[in-house]
């Protein structure tokens, strides 16, 4: 009898994967979601809400085309409001996922792995929603491809040296890298599907979609190569979205807006209101389709524990810009400070204070971490929070800036809560088909944390 | 030469990477050079096994950032210095620090499609048609199984040599992949 192997000392690492799983088992458990024709009840009230609700966008979409931003109630003072509320609070959300499946990634957390394809899918669908906010926001979506550097008979080109441009490029980026990020990740377990597949109609198009992939030992070592490359690639990219996003607002010269604290402030902000979306997504499911065993409640504190994180440090922004206002000595500045907090949108702003200030302190303690329930609860706080500091951002510092005579109150109309209610159900809808036709869990990282993948080998 | 060779090659089957890996390390030292591997999962054993060290794409992809970064400090110089400048403040028209959103934006874009593309093209993807899926358990190699199959173009292959090589591995099973 050998002795046994002393293992090198590593720190402890709690198990991110249930007892007994196996390459069968994993693999069998994810793909039966897609392979399955009956869905679970929970599927089908969550899609047929989300349906209803893009209809919802599709009307008001629609009326918005017939009769332009009138029907909103954007004024001229607030120039911005929901469009853009809308726009920062999906555009963040989308964060945690390229966080989840490109920083992790870099930073060998393997927790990320089964939460990591679903996270993907929700920031591709989180930035389809917001993209649609600045372009409806033009007044002539038809020409929304002016922003983009074209050569036109016109002759007209973008200013480059304007942040709105630079969120052209950012966002559109942002979009394109994370599809392919996405993509290439799912190669292998179309592959599976393919396999799988028990018609020839999903046969055909799983293959198509799989674009002949076979595991070839030699495909594998590029990929893995490809798939750092493009986390090393991403985790840069993420971190200047929201910045860029966050030059839109602190290159002008408004109070409130022109603070160098922006962008930190803006990312971790995106991370946090992305983790709080990835726990709304990841709590239902795991109970929908039992992959308790895969989403584990270790999965929940540890997101939990980046939630508090960033939480904090979104605290640490409101406070400075409150000293900000106050160190600057600048009257304009003092007085947006004073009239954000004791303004007529007073409510809104200690109401945020509240979801993402003292809701999340809740996190501190384990047990709360690792209750779904109650985690769920904090997580929603979280998403009306951050939804609400974007617009305190936003509408206080426009509604009274530096001219008395140009101030004025802002409102939403029903048209402005359609859209954005509608967006909701754009989401929904293309997370739910997500989860019908492709695995919401990546199969092949799964099968490399199964006991069974370990190589022994003989020397 | 296909008409004196009718299979792709010989095809073994094991149901551990284990096995796997010391079926890839027995492949090489047995001489045999044109053989691939094939898992459902990216096993690290099994590229060193098979002595792939590096890669290309990494350089390949240094260039496409290089190009996009090229390309958008053309395009961002071209469009506002000399086609069309537009007079902001009083600002110089070059301001090159304004365009580092832009620059790095396009870098990473082009780096990020050259890492796909490059990766897929110099994996030979997409492929429509290729002999091992005629292996009926082949299905398997992208669930629980691990096949290493050794093609009839190696100078070393003798079809029944060789599939006897490949038993004495004791795999799960060794199959003819027709071509």
């Amino acid at each position: 009898m050998a002795a046994p192997v002393q293992a090198r000392q590593r720190p402890y690492k709690p198990p991110v994967l249930g007892r007994g799983q196996t390459f069968d088992t994993v693999t069998d458990k994810i793909a039966s979601v897609v392979d399955r024709q009956e869905q679970p009840r929970g599927w089908w009230i969550a899609f047929t809400v989300g349906f209803a609700l893009l209809n919802v966008l599709l009307i008001a979409v629609a009326w918005l085309f017939a009769r332009g931003t009138g029907i909103w109630g954007v004024n001229n003072p607030v120039g911005w409001a929901f469009a853009i509320i809308n726009f920062v609070w999906w555009i963040g959300i989308g964060h945690a996922g390229t966080l989840i499946s490109a920083i992790l990634l870099l930073l060998r957390q393997d927790w990320r792995t089964s939460i990591n394809r679903f996270a993907e899918a929700m920031t591709l669908f989180a930035v389809a929603c917001a993209g649609i906010f600045p372009i409806i926001h033009t007044g002539r979506p038809w020409l929304a491809y002016w922003l983009l550097p074209y050569p036109g008979t016109m002759m007209v080109w973008p200013n480059f040296r304007s942040p709105l441009v630079w969120d052209v490029f950012a966002v559109s980026t942002y979009a394109t890298v994370s599809a392919l990020f996405w993509f290439v990740g799912l190669i292998p377990d179309l592959a599976t599907l393919r396999d799988r597949a028990t018609t020839p109609v999903s046969a055909r198009i799983y293959g198509a979609l799989a674009l002949g992939w076979r595991g070839s030992v030699r495909h594998w070592h590029r990929y893995e190569t490809a798939y750092l490359l493009l986390a090393g690639l991403s985790t840069p990219l993420v971190i200047s979205v929201h910045s860029v996003v966050s030059f839109d607002f602190a290159v002008a010269v408004v109070p409130g807006w022109h603070a160098t604290i922006f962008p930190p402030y803006f990312v971790a902000g995106a991370i946090y209101a992305g983790f709080a979306m990835v726990l709304t997504i990841a709590i239902p499911l795991r109970r929908m389709y039992d992959i308790k065993d895969f989403i584990t409640a270790q999965h929940l504190d540890y997101m939990a524990r980046v939630m508090l994180a960033t939480g904090l440090m979104v605290c640490y922004g409101y406070l400075t810009e409150a000293f900000y206002a106050f160190y600057s000595a600048n009257t304009f500045e003092e007085f947006m400070m004073q009239n954000r907090m004791f303004g007529p949108y007073t409510a809104i702003y200690w109401l945020l204070i509240l979801c993402n200030g003292i809701s999340i302190q809740t996190l501190w303690f384990e047990r709360v971490r690792r209750s779904p329930v109650v985690l769920f609860v904090v997580c929603m706080f979280v998403n009306v929070g951050m939804w609400l500091e974007r617009f305190v951002i936003v509408v206080t510092s426009m509604h009274r800036d530096f001219m008395p005579s140009s101030w004025f109150m802002y409102y939403p109309t029903v048209w402005d809560i359609a859209t954005f209610v509608g967006t909701i159900g754009l989401f929904l809808t293309l997370l739910f088909l997500f989860i019908r036709f492709l695995p919401m869990i990546s199969m092949f990282e799964m099968r490399t944390l199964v006991p069974a993948a370990e190589v022994k080998e003989e020397h | 030469m296909q008409s004196v060779v009718p299979v792709h090659g010989v095809m073994a089957e094991f149901d551990n990477p284990s096995e796997f890996v010391a079926a890839i390390h027995a492949v090489k030292e047995a001489g045999y050079e044109g053989f691939d591997a094939y898992s459902p999962m990216p096993v690290e054993e099994a590229a060193e096994a098979m002595g792939l060290h590096g890669s290309r794409l990494p350089l390949i992809v240094l260039c496409g950032g290089i190009t996009g970064f090229c390309f958008g400090y053309a395009l961002a110089y071209w469009t506002g210095v000399i086609n069309y400048p537009l007079n902001i403040g009083g600002r110089p028209l070059h301001s090159w620090p304004a365009y580092i959103p832009v620059l790095f934006e396009c870098t990473v874009l082009f780096a990020a499609l050259t890492a796909v593309f490059g990766m897929l093209g110099l994996n030979g993807l997409p492929q429509h048609y290729h002999p091992v899926f005629n292996v009926e358990r082949f299905a398997l190699a992208s669930k629980n199984r691990f096949f290493v199959c050794i093609e009839a173009t190696d100078p070393k292959f003798e079809l029944e040599d060789t599939k006897r090589f490949l038993q004495s591995l004791t795999p799960v099973a060794v199959s003819e992949v027709e071509s």
